[in-house]
């Protein structure tokens, strides 16, 4: 039986047919390639769809422009009220500390690594960094309320609430640092060698070629890894929800209690709030500003690479 | 003629010189001197390690993990290999030329001015950029766009940038590693014309494995070899005209007529 077949195949190989078995072959690949990426495509439409659709029902309810513009979030308590710009504010106040911590230290580390350390101390730093990565933001959310918070109180500030914007961004701010630094180590890695030779040869020290030559000759990527690293923190959930308190409030001060728009999506949906009503809507229009901002953030992120990349 | 290793005869000069790639001698026993403005190419084989000793004039091995240079090079009086001198000093004294045109991704302008701003440079900058570039033979071409970007110039022109850059900061030597090698033979002849104008007020060590522009473009030149285990050794040195016609060694005579290569 077996050698019959293998005789077929032999006999249809001497024909030449066995190319079209072998094109067919290729065919068969490529729609599995294509199913597959088709996957991804498929789920971002359905995403956008069902935000779409169900963001619908509430703004039938509750007119775009108040949505928009309204500075007061209580969705639950009487008199409702459907302002986003607290949450809009709870959530760009913890991105924003979390990027005076991510951006330098980001930026800082990927330099070290790209331009001082020995390989030894990067095969020791890059593993590092990679854990830290890794661990599950829920860790990240009580490490903030259960360490930074307290430590804060003790030293800086005593009257700090326990659920506080700046310990949640301290600490999100260095969970995006190892995604900061990869990205921008990456950029600087990427420009030359002969372009950091070309300023040593001058008399240049290390500092003046990682300043002046490596960083402007990689800033689209590293402002594209800030971008990212940003836009992780607009959509980040579970830390806020555990350190930064469920107090919608239009405030700029880091110290007092606020709620970020991801922080009201899960209260909503671990709640009782019914399903069709006006308060379990608004987790749609919530979410699909929410999508719209990263999105935003990501196409900025793109075209900054493209359009600011330099050549070399 | 005052002090004699100030401003003698010689600018560099090599004593014993080997350089390690890691457990790799990638040069042995080099002894070479320079001459003050002159132009001295360096001529051999590939991996006879001429980029290798053009390399430690600089110190430019410093930035190569697990090189190691032994051996003396006089620069003036200074022993270069010392370790009391800062290889950034030396660089700023001793300038480099690259094998590709490697200008930053900067204006025209600041690609000059960058060795001058970096070593504090307190005379003006506009003027001595402007030097720089007529000393490079590139003013005209580029004095109503310094601002442009240094990618938008051709190969030749990049390359005659990357020399402005170099004599901004008004060295003593400037080193070439194959300048003119990705340019074409246009853009080559202004190199070698341009190279011939500097050896009046620079010294310039040239390698090149293209043997007529050695013989077009330097006073001296020195040959080098590559023995059996890989290790690059100096054949001989002397006057170009010298070693082109009448070479005392007979490796150098079937090198330049062409016997190996």
């Amino acid at each position: 039986m077996k050698a019959q077949r293998l005789d077929d195949a032999k006999v249809a190989d001497t024909k030449g047919s066995g190319k079209p078995r072998r094109k067919l072959g290729g065919l068969i690949i490529k729609g599995i390639l294509f199913l597959c990426a088709l996957v991804s495509i498929l789920t971002t439409v359905g995403i956008v769809v069902s935000l779409v659709v169900q963001a619908w029902g509430f703004f039938v309810e509750v007119a775009p422009i108040d949505f928009l513009t309204g500075t007061r979030w209580s969705p639950i308590l009487k008199p409702r009220s459907y302002g986003v710009l607290p949450l809009v504010a709870g959530t760009l106040l913890v991105t924003a500390v979390a990027a005076i911590v991510a951006i330098p230290i980001g930026l800082a580390t990927a330099a070290f690594l790209s331009e001082y350390a020995p390989d030894k101390a990067r095969r020791i730093l890059k593993p590092i960094l990679e854990v830290l990565a890794g661990i599950p933001t829920v860790v990240y959310g009580y490490f903030a309320l259960t360490f930074v918070t307290p430590r804060i109180q003790d030293w800086l500030f005593p009257d700090m609430l326990v659920f506080n914007a700046l310990s949640a961004g301290l600490v999100m701010g260095l969970m995006i640092v190892p995604m900061v630094s990869t990205l921008s180590e990456d950029a600087m890695l990427a420009v030359p060698r002969s372009l950091r030779e070309a300023a040593y040869a001058l008399g240049a020290t290390r500092v003046e070629v990682s300043l002046r030559i490596v960083i402007p000759a990689a800033l689209s990527g590293i402002v594209a890894a800030f971008i990212i690293g940003l836009s992780r923190a607009i959509g980040e959930t579970m830390l806020v929800t555990i350190a930064a308190g469920a107090t919608p409030k239009l405030t700029l001060n880091p110290l007092e209690s606020i709620q970020t728009m991801t922080a009201y999506i899960v209260q909503v949906a671990l709640g009782e709030a019914p399903r069709g009503s006006a308060e379990f809507n608004a987790i749609f229009a919530v979410g699909s500003l929410l999508f719209v901002m990263t999105l935003g953030m990501n196409l900025l992120g793109h075209w900054v690479v493209t359009r600011w990349r330099l050549k070399y | 003629m005052n002090d004699d290793s100030a401003n003698g005869k010689y600018v560099l000069d090599a004593q014993g010189l080997h350089v390690w790639y890691g457990d790799f001698l990638a040069l042995r026993d080099v002894n070479l001197k320079i001459e003050r403005k002159k132009v001295t190419a360096l001529i051999g084989p590939s991996g006879c390690g001429k980029s290798t000793l053009l390399r430690c004039f600089n110190r430019m091995n410093d930035l190569i993990a697990g090189a190691r240079v032994e051996g003396k090079i006089h620069f003036n009086q200074d022993d270069l290999n010392s370790n009391d001198v800062d290889p950034t000093e030396i660089r700023s004294r001793i300038g480099m030329v690259f094998q590709k045109p490697n200008p930053f991704p900067k204006s025209i302008y600041d690609n000059v001015a960058f060795g001058l701003r970096i070593n504090g440079y307190s005379g003006n900058v506009e003027e001595a950029v402007e030097r720089s570039l007529r000393g490079a033979a590139l003013w005209d071409e580029v004095k109503d766009r310094l601002n442009k970007g240094a990618q938008t110039l051709s190969g030749g022109q990049q390359q005659r940038l990357c020399i402005a850059r170099a004599l901004a900061v008004e060295p003593e030597v400037i080193l070439m590693d194959e300048p003119a090698s990705a340019l074409d033979p246009v853009a080559t002849l202004a190199i070698e014309e341009l190279i011939r104008e500097l050896a009046n007020q620079v010294t310039i060590v040239i390698v090149t494995h293209n043997m007529q522009q050695a013989a077009r473009v330097s006073d001296e030149t020195a040959f080098l070899m590559v023995d059996e285990n890989r290790s690059g050794y100096l054949v001989e040195r002397g006057e170009t005209n010298q070693i082109f016609t009448e070479p005392k060694d007979e490796r150098t005579e079937a090198y330049i007529t062409g016997r190996f290569s």
